[in-house]
């Protein structure tokens, strides 16, 4: 098969290169130069200008007509003013768009070369030019106004009653976190980071688990590297020579004294405990970059370990603890609520990359960025029932999407939203997990 | 140095030579085969996007392991659009462009014998071969090619653990665009001080075509901003290699908690755009420049408002300095300083509303010849108006907001700086090719290479408009699982169809450029019958450009068509008439 394709594109390459040779033969016969257009070729080109116009606008009206109302209504309150916004820009581009390349088609058409006519000599029109300065300046001056109004107005500080929802991101997928009944969001660190604490939510048993699982995992690691058998078989040899053989060196000096009794039975029992790990046959042989890799990692499970050692407890201004207030936050996985008309200020953190929250039906989003939480605010409009029934699906759902690339599985890191009244969010609330009741 | 053609041997004619002209055939074939890799990588990742999860042999065949029963591993996927943008950006377009007619043009059209120093313009190419070799060679590496998108933004660049291709593949990515900028900069400033002191007598810089004028400020951005993509890299490869942290905080990736604190991710993105944005001028201002000689002289008619048009590159390169956090709206940075990125980047509109408005008024009343450069020429001017109208949209913070990393942006890009550049170079092509190779490529394969190219480059890339509009993000492997962009998922498959035939379409220039070289008619001294000096030179090269004495200017380079002269063209070194007014 590939031989058979390599063949044709050898086949067509040489049939090419004979048509060419012919072409250029009955060329030169004709005394024609490449650099002369003939008149043929002239109206020819003239007359695609035209015809790539007329197909090229007809497309781009087809494209408006079937795909123009690219998304649903806009289901937030800023959403609302983005759309206009983007209506009133698209309607002066579109118009300069037409107004511009119509020109441009248009013209190679009815100036195509004519031997007979010269050009005028043209060399500029200050007026003409302080027209299309100032004309376009002006519209910009206008596009701009009215888009960082639209923009002052959207990131602006939230009201005080809106509710604060924080969502958390990580390859591949997104966690929400409301604040319990204090309205608080407990403190987090990332070095508490558990499967069951996946927020990194900080408490004092959370902290004591994570300090206890440390540990644990250090010893672990280090019973493995105690019981290495070239390890041992080398400690083994340097007691021996401590013990018997330290002048068979030929030390002099400071080096070369003997060892003290509390030392020397130090040593013996050591070498009495190697021995009888050596003899077990539990002793393991590792590789040495496996060996180094594991001392490796009990280093950096040890920075963590004193990392965690160091957090300390806070107040909060209206006098909770910073450990306190983090034991009634609900964690909501699979899909989050909103209630309708009620402003939200999100809060987006995230645990490794930069992920993106996209909701494009709210025109919200807002990259996640570790080591530095970011804000949204926006008010939902429309429910999710209504929007069904405005765009008759019943299987529509709000979408919160990754929009930065952030690994392998981006194009599936999704979670649905659902917008509902405040019963119902209410009463969806108090179902959700407690921080703490997963613990056990 | 004079005519000095003393016989050469072929490493010091064709390998490591001195010699300008064929120093820009270097650059110019080097980034013809980079601008064929990276087309067929996006051919490839085309066709998973068109056909989501469909088997393609010719997957298989290429990509081996990485298309296992010839469908696109998602990694790859990644990792093609990695360097598939990588490349085009700066192999093609900035290497490409630049390299090849700045150092064809510069010397020929201002009357110098060579560059400044032909030894520093020998080490830009070389460093930018080995650059190239080291980022296609970093495909083959274990792990994959970098996989972070073009922008490489950290944590996901700096982390091995968050995706394959930051291991080795990374590695190399920076190494390669390491080198490349010293390329870059050895280009630059060579092209910079040629530019500044060896103009031949009477070529003042109000003479200069705007080619030229073109090419210094370019090479101007380069020098200020390239630099500074060099910082972020080596802070980058620190964090990578050192332990440090200057884009890491608060992670925990790989079931642990990394040492890391204290960095900021959004200091490389600052650093990062403080070279993207004008790199994306440093892409489209040699096209521009191109175009208007190719524009002028082919509609025998002088550039209309030359000093506006001189005005508004000087414009666009200071205020490409100024725009770069329009990248950055959504990225937590405080929105005050977001309205302000607002404000600058709107103004290059009117600089750029300027030189558009310029164009068509030059062709207007002329006289036009339909050269294939002619054609690509116009065709740049639709594209840039174009996709410099989709621009005002995503300027506007409130609307970016929406429209951010979506198809949308995909598109407004590719039309205004892809298919504006591409369009540029192939002009430049098609207009110089007899100064280059002394022959002529055919014209007919020339039309037929244009038309087939506009029609699929707006075929690809306009409706891209509509899938953004609603709300498919880019860079995903499969979009088809979301529901709600069903509606713009047919598109999906005739975007991938007019790629597929775009590239395709391209070999029609690959087999006219490379018969034209060895079979092409022989070409006659001045064939476009242009005004500039590079015509005045003799067909066959020879060191030193001129025989004899180098030609002196008595006139700028757009006398076309002037009432006062009998032919409607006057080359540059023609003096002045009685009782004429020159310019």
């Amino acid at each position: 098969m590939k031989l058979l394709i390599l063949l044709v594109i050898v086949v067509g390459v040489i049939a090419l290169a004979q048509l060419a040779k012919i072409y250029q033969l009955s060329a030169r016969l004709r005394g024609h130069r490449e650099e002369e257009i003939s008149e043929a070729d002239t109206r020819m080109n003239g007359a695609l200008w035209i015809v790539f116009m007329i197909v090229f606008y007809a497309t781009t009206i087809w494209q408006f007509v079937r795909y123009g109302d690219y998304l649903p209504p806009a289901a937030s309150a800023h959403g609302e003013s983005v759309d206009t916004l983007m209506n009133f820009n698209l309607a002066i581009i579109i118009f300069v768009f037409f107004v511009v390349n119509t020109l441009l088609f248009i013209f190679p058409y009815k100036y195509r070369y004519n031997k007979n006519r010269k050009a005028l000599f043209l060399l500029h029109d200050s007026k003409l030019e302080l027209i299309w300065t100032v004309v376009p300046s002006i519209v910009l001056a206008v596009i701009i106004i009215f888009g960082l109004k639209t923009w002052t107005e959207m990131t602006g500080p939230a009201s005080d009653d809106a509710i604060r929802i924080e969502i958390y991101s990580k390859q591949f997928d997104w966690t929400a976190r409301y604040s319990g009944d204090d309205g608080q969001f407990g403190a987090t660190d990332f070095n508490l980071i558990t499967p069951s604490n996946p927020l990194g939510i900080i408490t004092e048993e959370g902290v004591m688990l994570a300090n206890v699982k440390l540990t644990e995992k250090i010893d672990n690691l280090q019973a493995i590297l105690d019981i290495e058998k070239v390890h041992l078989l080398t400690e083994k040899a340097e007691i021996e020579a401590t013990l018997h053989g330290g002048d068979a060196h030929g030390h002099d000096g400071a080096d070369s004294h003997e060892p003290s009794p509390d030392h020397t039975a130090h040593l013996e029992s050591r070498l009495h405990d190697i021995e009888t790990v050596l003899s077990s046959g539990e002793a393991l042989v590792m590789t040495e970059a496996a060996y180094e890799a594991k001392e490796d990692k009990i280093y950096r499970l040890e920075r963590h370990l004193q990392r965690i050692l160091e957090l300390q407890p806070y107040k909060f201004s209206d006098g909770l603890g910073s450990w306190e207030v983090g034991k009634d936050d609900r964690i909501v996985k699979g899909e989050f609520h909103l209630p309708i008309g009620r402003e939200i200020e999100f809060i987006f953190r995230s645990r490794d990359v930069i992920h993106s929250a996209f909701m494009p039906h709210f025109r919200a989003q807002m990259n996640t960025v570790p080591g530095l939480p970011t804000r949204f605010k926006l008010t939902p409009t429309i429910t999710t029932d209504s929007m069904r029934t405005i765009l008759d699906n019943p299987d529509f759902n709000y979408i919160l999407l990754c929009n930065k690339i952030c690994g392998s599985a981006h194009f599936n890191m999704a979670m649905d939203i659902v917008v509902e009244s405040q019963e119902k969010y209410d009463a969806w609330l108090a179902e959700q997990k407690v921080y703490t009741a997963e613990q056990n | 140095m004079g005519n000095t053609n003393h016989k050469e041997s072929f490493v010091s004619k064709f390998v490591f030579t001195q010699d300008h002209k064929m120093i820009s055939k270097q650059f110019l074939i080097t980034a013809i085969f980079m601008g064929i890799a990276g087309v067929m990588m996006s051919v490839f990742f085309r066709l998973q996007l068109g056909w989501p999860g469909e088997s393609f042999a010719i997957l298989e065949t290429f990509m081996g392991k990485w298309a296992p029963n010839g469908v696109l591993d998602r990694n790859a996927y990644l990792a093609l659009t990695t360097i598939h943008g990588t490349i085009m950006v700066f192999f093609v377009l900035t290497a490409g462009l630049s390299g090849t007619f700045s150092n064809l043009l510069i010397p020929l059209q201002i009357g110098a014998r060579d560059m400044a120093s032909g030894f520093l313009n020998m080490l830009s190419y070389w460093f930018f071969a080995v650059s190239s070799v080291m980022m296609l060679f970093s495909l083959l590496v274990e792990g994959g090619a970098a996989s972070a998108g073009w922008t490489i933004y950290p944590p996901l660049s700096v982390l091995p653990q968050a995706i394959p291709g930051s291991g080795m593949g990374m590695t190399l990515w920076l190494l390669s665009m390491t080198l490349f900028v010293v390329s870059s900069l050895l280009g630059s400033l060579n092209y910079i001080v040629t530019i500044i002191n060896l103009r031949t007598k009477g070529m003042s810089m109000t003479r200069l075509p705007l080619t030229i004028w073109a090419f210094f400020i370019t090479a101007i951005l380069g020098v200020l901003s390239f630099p500074v993509l060099v910082s972020a890299i080596v802070l980058l490869m620190m964090d990578r290699m050192m332990g440090t942290a200057f884009y890491l905080s608060d992670i925990f990736i790989g079931g642990e908690a990394l040492d890391a604190t204290g960095g900021s991710p959004i200091l490389f993105q600052h650093l990062f755009w403080f070279l993207g944005h004008p790199e994306v001028y440093i892409v489209l201002l040699p096209a521009l420049g191109i175009s208007s000689e190719v524009i002028a002289t082919n509609s025998r008619k002088p550039i209309f408002g030359y000093k506006a048009m001189v005005g508004s590159l000087m414009a666009i390169g200071f205020l490409s300095f100024i725009v770069w956090a329009h990248h950055m709206f959504i990225t937590g940075m405080n929105p005050f300083l977001g309205s302000v990125f607002v404000f600058t980047t709107l103004l290059i509109a009117i600089p750029s509303a300027v030189k558009a408005f310029n164009y068509i008024t030059t062709l207007w009343k002329g006289n036009l010849r339909f050269t294939p450069a002619m054609l690509f020429s116009i065709g740049l001017v639709s594209t840039f108006v174009t996709g410099g109208l989709t621009g005002i949209i995503l300027a506007d913070s409130a609307l970016d907001v929406t429209l951010h990393d979506t198809y949308f942006v995909v598109g407004h890009f590719h039309i205004v700086m892809g298919l504006s550049a591409i369009f540029g170079m192939f002009a430049g092509v098609y207009h110089w090719f007899s100064k280059m190779f002394g022959t002529m490529m055919n014209t007919k394969l020339g039309f037929a290479h244009f038309w087939l190219t506009i029609t699929c480059g707006y075929g690809v890339f306009f409706p891209m408009h509509f899938v953004g509009l609603a709300g498919a993000p880019r860079r995903y492997y499969n979009s088809s699982s979301f529901d709600f962009l069903s509606e713009t998922a047919d598109l999906q498959p005739i975007i991938s169809v007019f790629a597929i035939i775009g590239s395709l379409s391209q070999l029609i220039f690959l087999f006219n450029f490379f018969y034209s070289i060895f079979r092409g008619q022989k070409a006659v001294q001045n064939p476009w019958k242009s005004n500039t000096l590079e015509w005045t030179t003799p067909v066959e090269h020879i060191h030193g450009n001129w025989p004899g004495a180098l030609p002196e200017v008595h006139r700028w380079a757009y006398d076309y068509s002037n009432p006062a002269h009998e032919e409607d063209f006057v080359l540059q070194s023609t003096p002045l008439k009685d009782g004429e007014i020159g310019h």
